[in-house]
């Protein structure tokens, strides 16, 4: 057990980690998931608003069982390596309008930073600027936190507070097998399907399942963390999580290219836009959402998995977030933004600042 | 007497900055970290050794970690 505890830490651990991610999220792309998304944070998150009648954009209507697995798989290697720890109340609403904004922001790109490596690796040139404004926004965040910004402490709590999010995920599963999808049509039981668009394209549910599973379970072990990659080279010039993130990016395009899923341009992308500005500033606003929030949405995931209640809370804030972004029109299609997108990112970094400048004091 | 960082409850990347602020500060000696999460005590005992110092120790206090970090 300590020589595995031992090795997920260790360099070759968070570049193994990294790699599997590299492999099967394209891998996931074959088994039916949308291009360059075979694993997106945001996209899945915003799916499963969808199939919850959260918001009705028809064509992203999907409970998706990657996001399941990531919680629960986090969960499984919490207790196996007796670090779950429930703790709660670390500025919770914060850390829901953040998600609510991390979201948003990165629905006016159209991913998380988990799509923009896949973006890039499937050779679409839009993703440069979404992850140009990732770093930009997580190097505003990382000023922020030079300057004394935090959240405040979070406190140990009932076992029970770190299982909500868990079982949460666990209902949602247990509903896609009572109210399975039914070809060609948008609704079954309580939830909502796509018949056509991103929504509806996806890898079995067990195979998904699985492959979020696994990746839950690694992730919690190594710590995977897209943001705090850049973050720490910015702030430490620490390159251990940066590792990972390479990682993955070289390894997704290897796989690309062995699947002849490697299709470089800028134009007619899947799932893509090409308005570069909006690509690079709704990232900004997600890359200091995230920053400021202490966590990538998937290692938002991973530690809601290990009992992080907090972490919980900005994962309901991505998800109501997605609501928001299509009710409101606020996410983009491959048309371009959102008719009220560009407001909702100018609303969403003045949002952040606000919280960046106001939240300093010292931690006694 | 060493000088105790309370980072328990502080979320990333927070123990690491307090564990360098406090290293920056006095350069050498000895410096307590408390911390609550295994994530943080091996975060901010990579910080540590990248800068030089030596973890002396680690030990289990509470629902948390005691590090020890040293610089001679």
């Amino acid at each position: 057990m300590s020589k595995a505890v031992q090795f997920f830490g260790s360099r070759w651990g968070i570049i193994s980690v990294g790699a599997f991610i590299g492999i099967f999220a394209p891998l996931l792309q074959k088994w039916g998931n949308p291009a360059n998304m075979g694993v997106c944070v945001a996209c899945f998150d915003r799916d499963i608003a969808g199939a919850l009648g959260l918001h009705r954009a028809a064509v992203v209507q999907y409970m998706r069982p990657e996001i399941i697995g990531f919680v629960l798989g986090a969960l499984i290697a919490a207790y196996a390596f007796k670090e779950f720890r429930a703790r709660a109340g670390s500025a919770p609403i914060v850390r829901f309008v953040l998600g609510a904004f991390a979201m948003i922001g990165g629905l006016v790109f159209l991913g998380c930073p988990w799509r923009a490596a896949l973006r890039l690796a499937g050779g679409d040139g839009n993703a440069i600027f979404g992850l140009l404004g990732l770093i930009g926004g997580i190097w505003v965040g990382t000023l922020f936190l030079k300057g004394g910004y935090n959240l405040g402490r979070s406190q140990k709590t009932h076992t029970s507070v770190g299982w909500l999010l868990p079982l949460i995920m666990l209902g949602f599963l247990v509903l896609m097998l009572i109210f399975p999808q039914v070809q060609g049509q948008e609704k079954s039981g309580v939830l909502f399907y796509s018949v056509k668009g991103p929504g509806s394209m996806h890898a079995p549910l067990i195979v998904s399942l699985v492959v979020g599973l696994l990746i839950g379970f690694l992730a919690q072990r190594s710590r995977f963390c897209t943001m705090g990659a850049i973050r720490d080279f910015v702030l430490f010039k620490q390159i251990h999580l940066l590792l990972g993130f390479i990682t993955l990016v070289v390894v997704a395009f290897i796989v690309n290219l062995i699947l002849g899923q490697f299709n470089p341009g800028f134009e007619k992308q899947p799932v893509a836009h090409t308005m570069s500005l909006w690509n690079f500033g709704g990232m900004v606003l997600a890359g200091l959402a995230f920053a400021l929030a202490g966590g990538c949405p998937g290692r938002q995931l991973f530690l809601a998995g290990e009992g992080d209640g907090d972490a919980a809370v900005f994962v309901l804030g991505m998800i109501v977030g997605a609501g928001f972004a299509h009710n409101f029109g606020l996410a983009s299609s491959p048309d371009g933004v959102g008719p009220y997108g560009i407001p909702a990112v100018i609303i969403g970094l003045l949002t952040c600042l606000f919280i960046g400048f106001t939240m300093r004091k010292e931690v006694a | 007497m060493s000088k105790i960082i309370d980072a328990r409850g502080l979320s990333c990347p927070q123990p690491v900055l307090l564990a360098l602020n406090e290293i920056k500060k006095i350069n050498k000696g000895e410096i307590v970290i408390l911390v609550d999460t295994d994530t943080s005590k091996e975060n901010v005992s990579r910080a540590a050794t990248t800068q030089g110092w030596d973890v002396k120790s680690i030990e289990s206090e509470g629902i948390g970690y005691r590090l020890t970090i040293s610089k001679g």
